[in-house]
């Protein structure tokens, strides 16, 4: 036996796509190290709350408590026998070849690895509405964290807005809970969904249980709306202002606004480790590019929502898959994966049907009035925008040097795809030539003191 | 059960005590709520935008928008969605004047 050190494989992320690569390793007789943000594994989906909460996980996770249940204790387990090691609470904020400089309690450590698998997952994909900078006003994803990981409603009155499954299904988990949901207004039309409904036949019962979550949602669910503008008092929202698909105005009276257009992929540290991207155009976003396995070339794989937006099972899968990509590329003997390529690409075709049938809202972002806020860290307008494209020409990263959109501590996530339908609007040309931010370590802000050592 | 702040608790209500100051006053708050919970609970927003007038509230409570970030009387910020209260926190919706 040679007395080479075994390869050292890191794995950033711990939700299904994370947790699925990590099994499949630590059963080939690896060890790897899983780097997450979460106190506890089970990324955002599957989050799990802080210890002493008492819901059990049909209260928490629905249709889908078997599958987070069994992820949560897969990975807990193999934490306890020590087969990996979990680096819970800590933030990957930049890739240097063989290097991860990890921000934990600790401060800043480096952490090396000879294969690199990023299961960054995703956040809510967002479209700015004028007045969307005030208090109160939310992703999606927040009011579903909220609910599931603290048990609380984030306001006394709550209007959701978007498109997507986690419009429905948010909305649904808040009035379950008993949380006051006075509207749900959907931007997509009933002719869009209509259109796009044929190809979420590919997986038949997530369909049907979306279209149960929207019956209990009952007259608060309303489509094809066009959403004119969040008012506001001094505290933050007072009412969320709207046209129905018939034109009719209405002001709706709330506290609250949960926000969001299905996803956007979390590409940054797939962006500094060197990976090549693509403009998708069912997406309306760039998205890193790997093979069917995950492989994005030089030792680093990609998996889950961070790569391609197919949801928790698909994400479980695509972790299964990259973490065989990897084993196959050490030489070591590696599982089939023919079953796990052929569901992936049904569940594909299912999320290429939602992309369809709830898309982002390029038009309404594109008339955007020029005093509406399009980055929420700096408050940079919307009229700032164009008036940079004017001045300095249309590519993402100049635009973002001139009118600092982009440039703000989110570091783009949440303005950037509106930004490149602005800046596409005032050249006449598409999003994809327009271009992409480039990604600056540290991805997360960092405190100085995170980079100094004792003695 | 309405707060005195902005969020509503719906459930897991059965947690110990948690006491914290915000602006210099005593809440209450419970264990496992996170600083953003706590905070939103006892009032009505986090901070000020620096660029604008608004109070803002956070936004998307999974570490990445970075709207929460919160002073404390000893000096260092805190990201209010992702960091857990303890007992005699000391947090803050301003900094300091003395600090300007």
């Amino acid at each position: 036996m040679s007395e080479t050190p075994p390869p050292r494989i890191v794995i950033v992320g711990a939700g299904p796509a994370g947790i699925r690569a990590a099994v499949m390793l630590v059963g080939a007789g690896l060890h790897p190290v899983v780097i997450d943000e979460g106190q506890r594994a089970g990324g955002q989906i599957y989050r799990r709350p802080p210890a002493g909460f008492a819901r059990t996980p049909d209260q928490l996770y629905g249709s889908e408590a078997a599958k987070a249940s069994a992820l949560h204790a897969l990975f807990d387990q193999l934490a306890e026998e020590g087969r990996l090691t979990h680096c819970a609470g800590s933030s990957v904020i930049a890739v240097q070849e063989d290097r991860l400089h990890v921000l934990g309690e600790g401060g800043v450590q480096v952490i090396f690895h000879d294969r690199l698998i990023l299961a960054t997952g995703a956040s809510d994909r967002v479209a700015p509405v004028p007045g969307w900078q005030s208090a109160g006003v939310y992703s999606l994803g927040a009011a579903q964290i909220a609910l599931k990981a603290q048990g609380v409603a984030l306001g006394q009155r709550i209007v959701l807005i978007g498109s997507g499954p986690l419009l429905t299904l948010v909305g649904a988990q808040l009035v379950k809970a008993g949380a006051d949901v006075a509207a749900v207004l959907d931007t997509s039309s009933w002719r869009q969904q209509m259109r796009g409904l044929w190809r979420l036949a590919a997986r038949p019962l997530v369909a049907l249980r979306g279209l149960a979550l929207r019956v209990r949602l009952g007259g608060r669910y309303h489509t094809g709306v066009t959403l004119e503008r969040i008012e506001t008092d001094g505290n933050g929202v007072s009412a969320m202002r709207w046209r129905d698909a018939g034109g009719r105005q209405h002001l709706t009276p709330c506290d609250t606004i949960g926000m969001g257009w299905h996803l956007r992929a979390e590409t940054h540290l797939a962006d500094l480790a060197g990976c090549t991207f693509i403009y998708d155009e069912r997406w309306w976003q760039w998205l890193p590019k790997t093979d069917q396995m995950g492989r994005a070339g030089n030792g680093t794989y990609l998996a889950g929502d961070g790569v391609r937006l197919l949801g928790a099972d698909g994400a479980e899968i695509a972790g299964r898959l990259a973490a065989a990509a990897c084993l196959a590329d050490l030489g070591f003997p590696a599982p089939s994966t023919a079953a796990d390529l052929r569901e992936l690409a049904r569940i594909e075709r299912f999320a290429c049907g939602l992309a369809s049938t709830f898309p982002w809202p390029a038009a309404m972002v594109r008339a955007l009035p020029g005093d509406a806020v399009v980055c929420r860290c700096e408050n940079v307008t919307a009229g700032d925008v164009r008036e940079s494209v004017d001045f300095g020409g249309g590519e993402a990263n100049r635009v973002k040097s001139l009118s600092r959109v982009g440039m703000g501590r989110c570091q783009g996530r949440y303005c950037q795809l509106a930004a490149v339908e602005l800046i596409a609007a005032q050249t006449g040309c598409t999003p994809a030539a327009v271009g992409r931010l480039r990604g600056q370590a540290p991805v997360r802000p960092a405190p100085v003191g995170a980079f100094l050592r004792d003695g | 059960m309405i707060t005195a702040g902005r969020i509503v608790r719906l459930a897991e209500f059965d947690r110990a005590e948690v006491h914290f100051y915000l602006d210099g006053q005593m809440w209450s708050a419970l264990a496992g709520d996170t600083v953003l919970t706590a905070m939103l609970a006892s009032g009505n927003a986090l901070r000020k935008s620096e660029f604008g007038a608004e109070p803002r509230a956070g936004f998307c409570l999974m570490g990445a928008c970075q709207d929460c970030w919160v002073w404390q009387d000893e000096g260092p910020r805190l990201r209010a969605c992702s960091t857990l209260l303890s007992e005699g926190m000391r947090l803050r919706t301003m900094p300091s004047e003395s600090w300007l």
